[in-house]
């Protein structure tokens, strides 16, 4: 029962999603060529001028983009943690009807996490486009590396759902995205090797799944070996899938079935 | 018996401490329109929660359609019709998507729908806003939608929670008249409400709840005629007369109950009761003389009025 009504579920949010696609899909391919145009262009000629030889051996641009597609994957996969999961639960109250009908909680939690991984994927694919268009690496490199961004984006949207049903109210958002996915998003490995991060942060930045999804996304394109084995990171990211969706099973059931 | 749709026996519902229904038996039977009565706070919501199962029961027995909503949510939900409270309508999506998108989390295909959403909206006179989005819609229409929205699944039971709350006079008559139709129709229905007017209108039978508990239970004719006299003589007066002359009101009858600015007085001959009242020298500002209502009852019940 759980499976096929997690379906409806997700049909209900392409459904709503179907009212802003345009814009949304616009901004998909807007946003990583900005980024590479500013950080890997612009920065990058920087970075390799006085490096020489790039970092890695091979230009910013190459290094910074495999990493950037994971970042983008995990910001998608924390704003649809986020603020959907809000929306729901309290500004539109569509979770609460939802219940009213033979979906439970499981289903509709699942359901959430099928439509984000959803959206995790189209921002992933566009980003890739974006990747092969600008030449940094060939089609399958390229689409290669949406796996391990995809990974990433969806062990975000668990535990930010994770998160984000916990909290009285939206306020513990913005700190959550002060504190966790920025610092996140700038200590991973995307914009610089952590090895260049003091030793006490290392370890920090190694947790993260981010981490991994980079080291994955850039052994992919660039063809360095990644410092952990694959099949550790694409477990350890699996994990942080499964339980936080778990986990967000029960504050749900907490506070709209109490 | 298998015409009882709901049985509840010592029904309970606690949150922590707070004992928000207290230990209810109530039978509803099959066909018929069944109201819970009381002022806000009383535990009709947590009570219809329980029997929609989205809410667990605390202790007691609870059936719904023979079916236990504790272990058994999911397949009594797929039967059951739910007006909440609250519009939590979709309100940047159409009129159609959000009856569309209901209908799926039944399993119902998209044909099926299409033709009941088309037989919903002429029932609740929106054919001509199927497009529109429901942030457009008058709160009259939006309840009407939701009502539409619970029948999507054609359910076996119908439960409304305070349906005409918040509404004009204009717009809760036309949702009474479309809630008249379903129980022609032979839908059984259950509704809440805080309003003696609607739950006159409505109810086959009803309960009185106050503070959890139920307080008293018939039919509303029944309850108006073994609770109260007849007849009810208002007499208002000035502010701050009254408390002057409680006694001399409370010799007039009865029973009488002593209000803000006017005196209640029970009685079955209103016209015996005005003359002595003109023969007085009580001079109330305005008097009153009207049929007793569920508002009586309750206020003869609680002490207390149901809407403050």
């Amino acid at each position: 029962m759980t499976v096929p009504l997690s379906l409806r579920v997700a049909e209900a949010e392409a459904r709503f999603y179907r009212r802003t696609w345009r814009g949304s899909v616009v901004s998909s391919f807007v946003t990583p060529i900005l980024y590479l145009l500013a950080m890997g262009v612009g920065l990058g000629s920087l970075v390799d001028e006085n490096l020489g030889y790039g970092l890695d051996g091979v230009s910013y641009l190459t290094f910074l983009a495999p990493g950037l597609l994971v970042a983008t994957a995990m910001q998608t996969g924390a704003a649809e943690g986020a603020w959907k999961v809000m929306a729901g639960m309290k500004w539109r109250e569509t979770w609460k009807a939802r219940l009213a009908s033979p979906i439970g909680v499981p289903s509709l939690v699942l359901g959430h996490m099928i439509w984000s991984a959803a959206r995790v994927l189209m921002v992933s694919v566009a980003f890739a486009i974006v990747m092969t268009a600008f030449q940094i690496a060939p089609p399958l490199q390229s689409f290669l590396a949406v796996v391990p961004a995809f990974l990433v984006g969806v062990a975000m949207v668990a535990i930010t759902t994770s998160f984000t049903v916990r909290l009285k109210s939206e306020a513990g958002l913005p700190m959550y995205f002060r504190f966790v996915v920025i610092p996140m998003f700038l200590f991973s490995g995307v914009f610089f090797p952590v090895s260049n991060l003091p030793d006490w942060l290392q370890p920090i930045a190694l947790v993260t799944p981010m981490y991994h999804g980079v080291e994955l996304a850039r052994a992919i394109v660039v063809g360095i070996p990644p410092v952990v084995a694959p099949a550790i990171s694409v477990t350890y990211l699996l994990a942080w899938i499964i339980a936080g969706t778990y986990f967000a099973v029960s504050p749900v059931r907490q506070k709209l079935k109490p | 018996m298998a015409d009882e749709l709901i049985q509840a026996r010592s029904l309970t519902k606690k949150f922590g401490d707070f004992v928000a229904v207290d230990d209810i038996n109530f039978v509803v039977k099959q066909g018929e329109s069944f109201g819970f009565l009381g002022p806000n706070g009383a535990g009709k919501t947590s009570t219809m929660r329980m029997i929609g199962a989205v809410s667990p029961v605390t202790s007691g027995e609870l059936s719904v359609l023979g079916l236990d909503p504790m272990t058994e949510g999911p397949r009594l939900r797929s039967r059951l019709g739910v007006v909440p409270q609250e519009n939590n309508l979709d309100e940047d999506l159409s009129v159609y998507d959000n009856l569309l998108i209901y209908g799926r989390y039944f399993d119902l295909s998209r044909s099926v729908l299409r033709d009941r959403i088309a037989e919903l909206l002429e029932f609740v006179q929106l054919t001509d806003k199927k497009d529109a989005k429901i942030s457009a819609l008058s709160g009259g229409m939006k309840r009407r939608v939701i009502i539409a929205r619970g029948l999507i699944n054609e359910p076996d039971l119908f439960i409304l929670d305070e349906p005409t709350t918040g509404l004009d006079p204009q717009a809760r008559h036309v949702l009474w008249d479309r809630l008249y139709r379903l129980k022609q129709q032979g839908v059984t229905l259950i509704i809440t409400t805080h309003y003696m007017d609607e739950a006159e209108q409505l109810c086959d039978r009803l309960v009185v709840m106050d503070k959890g508990k139920i307080v008293a239970e018939g039919s509303p004719a029944g309850l108006i005629k073994e609770h109260t006299p007849r007849d009810v003589v208002e007499l208002r007066f000035a502010p701050g007369e009254l408390e002057a002359i409680t006694g001399r009101i409370e010799d007039l009858a009865e029973h009488t109950e002593i209000l803000a600015d006017r005196a209640l007085v029970y009685t079955d001959d209103a016209e015996e009761l005005i003359s002595i009242v003109s023969a007085s020298n009580l001079e109330p500002e305005t008097e009153l003389v009207r049929r007793s209502s569920l508002e009586d009852v309750f206020l003869r019940l609680t002490g207390r009025t149901l809407v403050d």
